[in-house]
């Protein structure tokens, strides 16, 4: 346990440090800002504008980080054979996924929390509401950006960075097509292309189910048995990828 | 017991495809390394040295044979405690400090953080990084990371350290001051196995070597029997005041000769015609400057192993 809390405030720590996280959350705020100005500019949907774009900038950035950031988690520990020191020590090939991930993961919440806070500012001082639907709404945005996480980390455990985010990315496209891809399914005669479709749909996740920004941007709530479920989902499709990406790695020779 | 057992490790990598040979990095390498002792291990560029290690390790898996660690088997975690390991060419995270680094390290290693604290600042100095302990790694130079790199390895205050390359990298006078570190961690009954490729560093510091070329282990025992065993001795003479014909007597008897101005330098084969030729000097009426014996070097033995190789 101790070595996998140095593991995750290590990665905290050298996350945090990278200006590359900074233009992200800067690049949000300017979303945010520009959500205002877009608001003026419509009649009547003023406060949905400015809720809809400010959380649709805050999942981006948390995406982008979650795959981007995700990715470099282990295979830059491998490409820069930082690696073999710390594997080197009295540590666990487990604990040090664990480690990165948890690492990661905090970066990820405190990031969301910032933006967050600033959003809310902006929604404030507009003189818009703030409805408690736009905390549902950022609570599952972090559910998800853990489960990408989850993918760009299992994928980066076995292959290159270039073809890990490939892969996290296409899952992440499929996993918001997921309900097309059962109605492709019941819809097609081949039997076969039915069985390629239905497994996908059961293997990918189903990311629609975590996004509730369109129903939340007009201030209605979710209810609160549907938000549970959603975060046990994407929690429980995270730590299976986490076991996943521990078996991996477990096998794996540097 | 021994820090180190090694017998008959074999590693082959299998082809990722089916109609691709297979190919063998290590073959029936056997060595053992006692408590307390500076081992040498040898060999050039994909010899297998850094592969070795990291089976040693737990990085890589033997394909077949028996590696044992401190007692255990290697790749166990629990060892991992009393080990120290510095890879070749080390990278280390850009944007952490020296101090932030070692505490890192020394974190993962299961030290409390009072004990960090406490050996930090004198692990610096012993590494002459004291000045750079708030500098992030990412702005220290090649010789610097290296630095730092054995830093690391002795945090932990570990039995047994594993230093893979360690001067590369690094000038002369750090060369040095690594060398009077492996024989400062010996002093203190630590037991060192490090490879590299510069000879002279292992001729001054090392208990025993071991040679290693394309996966087999072709010499392993002290340096003084390798060296001594393989090659032919030979003395360097150096005289004053002889010039031209006077010296032709003494030139039959070299191997090989060399004249600067009234300087010259002759290469004996050996002992026995040392009278001969400082009687032919003293006959020409020249001044004898010096005698050296040259006992066979190491690296004599290393390219003369590595050519019957091939």
């Amino acid at each position: 346990m101790h070595c996998l809390i140095a593991v995750a405030a290590n990665t905290f720590r050298e996350t945090l440090r990278d200006k590359i996280l900074y233009n992200l959350v800067f690049f949000a705020l300017l979303l945010i800002a520009a959500s205002v100005l877009l608001g003026t500019l419509t009649i009547g949907e003023q406060a949905r504008i400015v809720n809809d774009l400010g959380l649709a900038a805050i999942n981006l950035v948390a995406i982008i980080i979650a795959i981007f950031v995700g990715i470099g988690l282990v295979s830059k520990e491998i490409e820069r054979r930082t690696i073999y020191t710390i594997l080197a020590r009295p540590i666990t090939r487990g604990q040090f996924v664990l480690g990165k991930y948890l690492g990661l993961a905090l970066i990820v919440i405190v990031n969301v929390g910032i933006m967050f806070a600033i959003f809310l500012a902006t929604v404030w001082l507009s003189g818009h509401t703030v409805h408690g639907s736009l905390f549902q709404a950022v609570e599952l945005i972090v559910i998800e950006a853990l489960l990408v996480m989850g993918l760009a980390l299992f994928f980066s455990t076995f292959s290159s960075s270039v073809l890990s985010a490939t892969m996290a990315i296409g899952f992440y496209i499929i996993g918001h097509l997921t309900g097309d891809l059962k109605a492709i399914a019941e819809k097609n005669s081949s039997q076969g292309m039915k069985a390629v479709m239905t497994a996908f749909y059961y293997v990918c996740p189903n990311l629609e189910t975590l996004n509730i920004k369109g129903q939340a941007a007009a201030g209605i709530p979710v209810d609160i048995g549907f938000q549970a479920m959603a975060t046990a989902y994407g929690l429980m499709y995270a730590g299976l990828l986490l076991v996943g990406a521990c078996l991996i790695f477990q096998r794996r020779e540097f | 017991m021994e820090a180190i057992l090694i017998e008959h490790l074999t590693k082959t990598y299998k082809p990722m495809w089916p109609w691709q040979p297979a190919s063998t990095v290590l073959s029936d390498v056997s060595l053992s390394v006692a408590k307390g002792e500076i081992f040498g291990f040898l060999g050039h560029n994909g010899a297998g040295k850094t592969t070795t290690m990291k089976i040693l390790l737990g990085l890589l898996r033997g394909t077949s044979g028996r590696v044992e660690v401190l007692g255990e088997p290697a790749g166990d975690v629990g060892t991992h405690a009393r080990i120290g390991y510095l890879p070749e060419s080390p990278y280390f995270y850009d944007y952490l400090t020296a101090g932030e680094f070692l505490e890192f390290y020394g974190s993962i290693a299961g030290l409390p953080a009072d004990v960090i604290r406490d050996r930090v600042p004198p692990l610096l100095e012993r590494v002459g990084l004291t000045e750079a302990r708030h500098r992030q790694l990412r702005k220290f130079s090649k010789g610097m990371l290296q630095r730092i790199g054995l830093a690391q390895t002795l945090i932990h205050d570990p039995e047994l350290i594993i230093l893979d390359e360690p001067m590369s990298g690094l000038d002369p006078m750090g060369r040095k001051e690594v060398r009077d570190l492996i024989l400062s961690l010996r002093d203190q009954g630590k037991t060192v196995f490090f490879s590299t490729h510069i000879l002279s560093d292992v001729e001054m510091i090392c208990d025993r070597v071991g040679i290693l070329a394309k996966g087999k282990m072709l010499a392993l025992g002290r340096i003084e029997d390798l060296a001594g065993e393989h090659v032919a001795q030979s003395v360097e003479v150096v005289c004053d005041g002889v010039m031209g014909a006077e010296i032709d007597a003494i030139k039959r008897l070299a191997m090989r000769t060399l004249q600067r101005g009234n300087r010259c330098l002759m290469v004996l084969p050996g002992h026995d015609c040392l009278e001969e030729a400082l009687a032919a000097l003293r006959q020409a009426g020249g001044k004898l400057v010096s005698i050296i014996p040259h006992k066979g070097s190491l690296e004599e033995t290393f390219i003369e192993q590595s050519l019957r190789r091939g």
